[in-house]
């Protein structure tokens, strides 16, 4: 059986690396598109995506053409699905409707017939996307505010509620770092943006980011009583091993769902639920192999301390 | 086995069979659907209501769009969202949404639509005012009955040659012919009578209108022409001379208040705020179709590896997980169509997600049952103590995703993300439903289970995954 508490300078390690890791996606994200850690998409800054059916085969340039020749300078086309599918994804400025209907209406004369009953398009004016921004980075606040709320609550009882609070919320910044991290590699790798969705996903693993933890640290609570004059290390231990089998079950389950998703689902759901994905993996690991060394090195020693004043 | 335990297993049986026969039976009798008194009253049905994502539609958010300084009154929203709405019904399409949002923006949902760019002209679309001739053979009476109900007309304004001929064909309709068009306006106010006093709305072409309205009404001379508001016909003045002045005056006995109101509406559009389109969204209608079918593909393997899953692992107590999580799908889906919850894309993964952590607290408990028969304790009591202790951890991560969902759906509904909020609420819906599935209807089960074969249990440890 894994010791979860000894192997702790691994577990630091690891998690030092997806760290740096994860910031350097976020950096490299931000080199590339103009300061965008994260590919922003038009919910937040406003703008045009156009996904396009098309009923045969067509070239790339050729979208493109359209949408210069009706004033969009640099449109992002891109390939979605295999070949044959026949669809492509065009992002834009903001455009208004009879800019959206001349520029169907001149795909379907100059490139070929765009298949309406399956094809979409959105435009969202730069205004609202700034308001969208502001509800979403309120959203977060509350979300984090709500976790640490929901911590002290957990906690009030123990002896030491703060430090249990503050090791949960350092577990969660990490959990987020890499979630944001992987989502900029997708940006990088896939052109995955960051939507309404997105943010969906990410409050939700914020959410979800301490249960885990809690979950351990009520166990621990429970034990500390029970087996008095154990060293404090062991009797974290001793709780990480009961209660693994849940955190671990549980995580299987809501994968298995996830992954069917990103198996069989539609293309439009798979960043959102990829997010999650990863978000709740490392959020397994964070509370297992960050949160629960990181209390025994800080609560450990004045543990030891009072058991050895207790014997005296 | 004890009364309570009957009790509960009773009610949860009709609860299931309840729950099945709104779920699976297709149909319901009008008695019973009128029955959903928090229903709207035309449309109570146990039916799935499909978001925009799934049955493909419309999203048009409209802004007020009023010079910097001025305010947007709640009174004149309401006014703006009523026209709208009439506008959009107008169009004759299943069951459209027009809502205010906050202060200022109106949004605009209508599922299924075939032809989205005829809608947003619709609704984009200020007073119409039309002058046309109408149909042959129609009498001054039938004119001004017309009038009266205020019966919509049919015109030509905006048809194709090929709908003209297709509707001419029909006997039943009165097709009119659009001469001139609120378009040819230049501008419009009030005027009275000189003669009776009564307020008028004096109207002006631009130049290009007013050589039409001239050429128009010297070879109609004696003919009536009409005024048509909206597709309703205001007055049928009797062309008495040429005009060549492109000047001319809307009779319609108006109070001086409705004569002005009018002119306004002629000149910036019959909305009381000017509004403008500010994101608008379409969908082809076979795309959502195509993401149903694949999300509910997922959706059964997705759940299969779990039922087998927690069969496999937990065994005998994996079966009662499993049963309860059949009751925990059925109930959803009960609910969406009861209360009745919007089906979207992100809301069907909200589901899907909440049947993975639905199995979450059945497992909590089930560990400590399983240390708990570890510490020698006997069958009865490890259940009752799996149950009681693991009641706390079950709460709190409970309350912890009730939290999050509280706050997505507040994100979703401050502007029109209806599918953040799809996802909040099936995974709210999903996650308070886990609670009575995984502790009431498992732990009846359980009991059941442990009291008619209790000893066999105990002696075959297997079967707990022990």
């Amino acid at each position: 059986m894994i010791n979860f508490v000894q192997n702790r300078r691994l577990f630091f390690t690891i998690a030092g690396i997806l760290i740096a890791l994860s910031l350097v996606a976020l950096l490299v994200s931000a080199i590339l598109f103009d300061g965008q850690a994260l590919r922003i998409s038009i919910d937040f800054k406003g703008g045009t995506l156009f996904v396009l059916h098309f009923d045969q085969t067509v070239e790339e340039s050729a979208i493109r053409q359209v949408f210069i020749d009706n004033g969009h300078t640099g449109p992002i086309v891109q390939r979605l699905g295999a070949a044959d599918d026949n669809t492509w994804q065009v992002r834009t400025r903001f455009a208004e409707t009879e800019e959206v209907q001349k520029i169907l209406d001149d795909l379907d004369t100059q490139v070929g017939l765009v298949n309406r009953t399956l094809s979409n398009w959105n435009t969202v004016e730069p205004t609202v996307g700034a308001e969208v921004a502001q509800y979403a980075a309120l959203a977060v606040l509350a979300a984090s505010a709500a976790v640490l709320a929901f911590i002290w609550f957990s906690f009030r009882r123990v002896p030491n509620p703060f430090r249990y609070g503050v090791v949960s919320i350092a577990a969660m910044l990490v959990n987020v770092v890499i979630t944001l991290g992987f989502y900029a590699l997708m940006g990088i790798l896939q052109g995955w943006e960051a939507d309404a969705l997105f943010l969906t996903a990410l409050l939700t693993v914020i959410g979800f980011s301490v249960q885990d933890v809690i979950v351990v640290f009520d166990r621990i609570r429970e034990n500390i009583p029970r087996h008095r004059g154990e060293p404090f290390e062991l009797i974290v231990n001793r709780s990480v091993l009961e209660t693994v089998h849940r955190s671990l079950a549980t995580q299987l389950n809501a994968m298995f769902v996830m992954v069917a998703i990103l198996l069989f689902g539609g293309t439009t759901i798979k960043p959102f639920i990829a997010v999650m994905l990863v978000g709740m993996l490392s959020e397994t690991f964070t509370s297992l192999c960050v949160a629960v060394p990181l209390l025994v090195v800080w609560e450990g020693r004045d543990h030891r301390h009072s058991f050895a004043r207790a014997t005296a | 086995m004890d009364r309570r335990t009957i009790v509960n297993f009773v009610l949860i049986l009709l609860l299931t069979a309840v729950a099945i026969y709104a779920v699976v039976w297709q149909q319901h009798p009008a008695w019973l659907t009128n029955l959903l008194f928090w229903q709207p009253a035309s449309s109570r049905n146990l039916d799935f209501q499909l978001g925009l994502d799934l049955q493909g539609g419309l999203q048009v958010l409209l802004v007020a769009d009023l010079p910097e300084g001025r305010a947007v009154d709640s009174q004149s929203m309401a006014t703006a969202r009523r026209i709208v709405e009439s506008r959009v019904n107008a169009l004759g399409l299943t069951e459209p949404v027009v809502q205010v949002q906050g202060s200022e923006r109106i949004v605009v949902e209508i599922p299924g639509i075939e032809d989205p760019a005829q809608a947003v002209d619709t609704i984009r679309e200020t007073a119409m005012l039309e002058f046309v001739t109408p149909p042959a053979g129609v009498t001054a009476e039938t004119l001004y009955t017309i009038r009266q109900l205020q019966m919509p007309i049919s015109t030509t304004y905006l048809m194709s040659e090929a709908e003209i001929q297709s509707v001419s064909a029909m006997t039943d309709v009165m097709l009119f012919q659009t001469e001139l068009t609120g378009g040819d306006l230049d501008s419009a106010y009030v005027v009275r009578d000189p003669n009776t006093s009564q307020p008028l709305v004096a109207i002006e072409f631009k130049s290009e209108g007013a050589a039409k309205f001239a050429s128009y009404t010297a070879s109609h001379v004696g003919e009536s022409l009409c005024i048509v508001l909206d597709k309703r016909i205001l007055s049928c003045p009797t062309i008495q001379t040429a005009i060549p002045s492109g000047k001319a005056t809307i009779e319609g006995s108006f109070t001086y208040e409705e004569a002005s109101q009018l002119a306004v509406q002629l000149q910036y559009g019959a909305l009381p705020i000017p509004l403008k389109i500010e994101s608008y969204k379409a969908i082809g209608p076979s795309l959502g179709a195509q993401s149903v079918e694949k999300s509910v593909r997922a959706g059964i393997v997705g759940l299969v590896v779990v039922f087998l899953f927690m069969l496999i692992y937990y065994r005998l107590n994996g079966l009662a997980a499993d049963l309860a999580l059949a009751l925990y799908v059925l109930l959803n889906l009960f609910l969406y169509k009861l209360v009745p919850v919007t089906m979207t894309l992100p809301g069907i993964a909200g589901f899907l997600l909440s049947v993975g952590m639905a199995v979450d607290a059945n497992i909590l408990v089930f560990e400590r049952m399983k240390e708990e028969l570890r510490h020698g304790r006997s069958l009865k009591r490890a259940a009752e103590a799996g149950f009681s202790r693991a009641w706390t951890s079950v709460r709190d991560s409970n309350l912890a995703t009730l939290l999050t969902c509280a706050i997505l759906y507040l994100f979703g509904n401050a502007f029109a993300a209806s599918l953040v909020k799809g996802f909040a609420i099936t995974l709210a819906i999903g996650t308070v439903i886990n609670l009575f599935t995984a502790i009431v209807v498992t732990r009846t089960f359980i009991r059941l289970a442990f009291s008619a074969a209790g000893e066999q249990i105990q002696k075959h440890a297997w079967l707990l995954g022990l």
